[in-house]
């Protein structure tokens, strides 16, 4: 089934002329009519409007355009990413029915490539969980066991391309909402260094960490996309014009003499023993394949969840104050503008971003800001200092991404704290800037459910992880494994 | 730092948001909690460390300063709740 391939099986067909971009298409819009009842992934699917870009790229195909990396691939988009003319409402009923007016640069820069841009994919409500259970519409099930959850806030994403409904999927992660979804979904998800993808158009969380990356079944597609996705943008003054190089290209699937740094902080106490074991396994096939394994300390990591959850809220609750119910979105009327925001803001946002925006505007506020707020940027630029130190002798970091495989819908929900130590190993990438991926590396017994194995790079050093990610899928199988639905 | 009560109506106040007094209290002991957690970096010393805004290496970016593309007012306006003469409608601010 097409739905089931690769971005580069697919466009060795396509560009052999075997399939068409529609039919691509039609395969994953079939696949998400089977199987969306069950799995919820997609908030909502314009299918007109996807098989009319897939007549244009099979027309543009058929008049020798041979210049569009992404020509015909459908490509599902997070509900947080601006796309021309189609809803946008970070699973929120705050939005209303919010259409956007314009193009995220990303979304700019997968139409020119010739992708196939489609669907609103469910979230935790604006970027905010480890579950997607705080969406304000439904919560996403993990393909694996749809009494789970697929995680988050990217879960929507996750979900779809673990399922076959797309091949590929953009998420955003501000603290592990790539990575950690893709985990426990089994696939492939890619964070990139701070400023090297344009945020403009995407709705920001926390303005300091977000960043848009690519949800694939492989490593070199999401080389593919990131190459697509990349680079300085004139809207975006945090994008950095450090040049993009093609991702895909630098796969050489050769790790001989790479340091691989293994920290100790990351393999103490509260993992599962199944996950550790996977980990510990893909350490040994790294060294069979001719990387070197050097012990590395990331001494403040215990801080990273805490500083986090300082540094996001703020940023955060600043973010979130246009959502009044003026200029866009639903609107609940008051005698006064002051009323107006209250009740809009009080009926519209669910009760984690109320939590986070309430956290925020507190640590910020008179009398408080030193003690959390700028003591929290201090304890970011330990955490900065930690990995930088590590990168000086090892190439790349090798981690869990998740302390245990997906829970169970529920479980953690009622408990903030515990839903927030869920993302305990990927939120320091996002602190200190660096780039991160998931990978899968093995499944765990009863029951079966993926485990993710986390690379943590230099600053711009997506090559490397990239790479380090293409020789293990060539030495391992379990990205080729599928949930049964 | 106080981990303990955080006026929860107060600061929600500041950040407009109206909550129910089910809401305020629910809030109230979890974040509670979750300030009780950020306690523990008051364990470290920061003395002497420079705050990191923001991971990137870049200061003072600018652009010329000439007219480019802007949303056309209609677009501006598509998703107003209350819209008229191209302008938004909100209620009366100044009495």
């Amino acid at each position: 089934m097409l739905n089931q391939l690769t971005i580069s099986e697919i466009q060795e067909k396509l560009s052999r002329r075997e399939v068409s971009a529609r039919e691509v298409t039609q395969a994953c819009l079939g696949r998400i009519q089977k199987v969306d009842g069950r799995v919820h992934a997609f908030l909502s699917v314009d299918a007109a409007d996807a098989l009319a870009q897939a007549d244009r790229a099979d027309a543009e195909r058929k008049s020798g355009v041979a210049d569009k990396p992404l020509l015909g691939i459908p490509i599902g988009i997070k509900d947080v990413i601006a796309v021309k003319d189609q809803p946008l409402n970070c699973a929120s009923k705050i939005l209303g029915k919010y259409v956007s007016p314009y193009d995220a640069t990303v979304i700019e820069k997968l139409k020119a490539a010739g992708a196939i841009v489609f669907g609103r994919l469910n979230m935790d409500e604006f970027a905010m969980g480890s579950s997607t259970e705080n969406s304000a519409f439904v919560t996403t099930r993990n393909p694996w066991d749809v009494t789970r959850i697929p995680g988050g806030s990217s879960g929507g994403s996750a979900a779809a391309v673990a399922s076959d409904e797309c091949l590929c999927a953009l998420g955003s992660d501000t603290g592990g909402s790539i990575r950690q979804p893709a985990a426990l979904c089994g696939v492939v998800g890619l964070k990139p260094t701070y400023g090297r993808v344009s945020r403009f158009g995407l709705v920001a969380f926390a303005s300091s960490l977000d960043q848009i990356g690519p949800m694939t079944r492989s490593a070199s597609d999401a080389a593919r996309v990131l190459t697509a996705i990349s680079g300085r943008d004139g809207r975006d003054s945090t994008s950095v014009p450090e040049p993009v190089p093609d991702y895909a290209a630098g796969l050489t699937g050769n790790v001989r003499g790479i340091k691989l740094g293994v920290a100790r902080e990351f393999m103490l106490g509260g993992l599962d023993p199944e996950i550790n074991q996977a980990v510990q396994n893909a350490i040994k096939k790294y060294q069979e394949l001719g990387a070197e394994v050097v012990e590395v300390s990331l001494p403040h990591s215990e801080y990273a969840v805490a500083a986090y959850y300082i540094i996001a809220t703020a940023e955060a609750s600043a973010n979130l104050a246009r959502f009044d119910g003026v200029r866009y979105g639903a609107r609940v009327d008051g005698r006064d503008p002051i009323e107006m925001y209250s009740k809009t803001r009080g009926a519209g946002f669910g009760p984690e971003v109320k939590r986070r925006i309430i956290l925020g505007t507190y640590v910020l506020s008179s009398g408080y800001y030193d003690a959390f707020y700028l003591r929290a940027q201090k304890v970011r630029t330990l955490i900065r200092q930690d990995f930088l130190k590590a990168f000086e002798k090892v190439d790349a970091i090798i981690s869990p991404t998740t302390p245990t495989p997906a829970f169970k819908i529920g479980e953690k929900s009622e408990d903030p704290l515990q839903m927030y130590l869920s993302d305990i190993f990927t939120i320091s990438c996002n602190l200190a800037g660096i780039c991160g991926l998931s990978m899968p590396c093995g499944f765990s017994t009863n029951p079966k459910l993926p485990i993710g194995l986390q690379l943590l790079g230099k600053p711009f050093g997506e090559t490397t992880i990239l790479n380090l990610a293409h020789a293990y899928e060539q030495a391992t199988a379990w990205h080729k494994d599928k949930p049964v639905l | 730092m106080a981990a303990t009560g955080m006026d929860v109506k107060y600061v929600a106040h500041l950040a407009r948001l109206e909550l129910t007094p089910g809401e305020e209290q629910k809030f109230g002991a979890q974040l509670g909690q979750i300030l009780g957690y950020i306690e523990k970096l008051n364990q470290l010393d920061v003395a002497g460390i420079e705050p990191t805004a923001h991971a990137v290496p870049m200061v003072n970016v600018t652009r010329p300063d000439e007219v480019g593309q802007s949303l056309p007012t209609g677009r501006a306006l598509m998703n107003a709740p209350a819209q008229a003469n191209g302008l938004f409608i909100v209620p009366k601010i100044i009495e």
